[in-house]
């Protein structure tokens, strides 16, 4: 039972690193909301359930299933919310890095998104 | 109230408070020196999430239940502040970022 408890708290205590780590490392607005929404409330939940694991009470158990109901419910809406308004306002995209002398072929979606403005999207 | 919790070891308490406080730094590096203020915002939200995974060790560290209470206000807080700061920066017509 203290085994199941401490890795579940470990890990999701490593997910939440990771996303931070994310927030600091990623190239773009998008891909820093991407890594923080995901990972964030994953790890979240997951230190959630290992208290649940350690303390096996109805109370503790309702509570944090509210907890985690209510972050997968809003994580997207509040994620959604700011993506909006980077693209109303014009955040740039992150561009990849072309390699010298090679020509890297670009698909159709790439082409057309580059070509709008951003701007003109909403 | 207490509850009778089954003691978790020490080391792994002070291993999930050591890799959470790390997180907690670079996401407040992100909010220093986030080139945007949608990133700003971006790293408030994961600073709020963070801060709910810290009152869970709180809660395994002394036993009160009751912290549960604040993790959920703090859940629905980061949600309406994260919301508000979206809508109002939606509305003003300034370019300023």
């Amino acid at each position: 039972m203290i085994v199941v408890a401490s890795g579940l708290l470990i890990i999701g205590s490593i997910f939440a690193l990771i996303a931070a780590i994310g927030v600091v490392r990623m190239p773009d607005l998008y891909c820093r909301m991407h890594a923080a929404t995901k990972a964030g409330a994953f790890g979240v939940s997951l230190m959630l359930l290992g208290l649940v694991v350690v303390n096996p009470s109805i109370r503790v158990l309702i509570q944090s299933v509210m907890i985690i109901l209510f972050f997968y419910l809003t994580a997207p809406l509040a994620g959604h919310m700011i993506g909006r308004v980077a693209l109303q306002r014009g955040v740039p995209f992150w561009k990849a890095p072309e390699a010298e002398g090679i020509d890297r072929r670009k698909t159709e979606s790439e082409d057309s998104s580059l070509k709008k403005d951003s701007r003109s999207l909403t | 109230m207490f509850s009778d919790i089954i003691p978790i070891p020490e080391w792994v308490i002070f291993v999930i408070q050591l890799i959470l406080g790390i997180a907690m730094l670079l996401c407040v590096i992100r909010i220093i020196m986030g080139p945007s203020l949608m990133d700003r915002i971006v790293g408030l939200d994961l600073l709020a999430a963070l801060i709910m995974a810290q009152i869970v060790t709180l809660v395994l560290v002394t036993g009160f239940l009751s912290f549960l209470n604040v993790a959920v206000a703090i859940a629905v807080i980061s949600f309406i502040a994260t919301v508000a700061l979206a809508r109002y920066l939606e509305q003003s017509d300034d370019s300023e970022s």
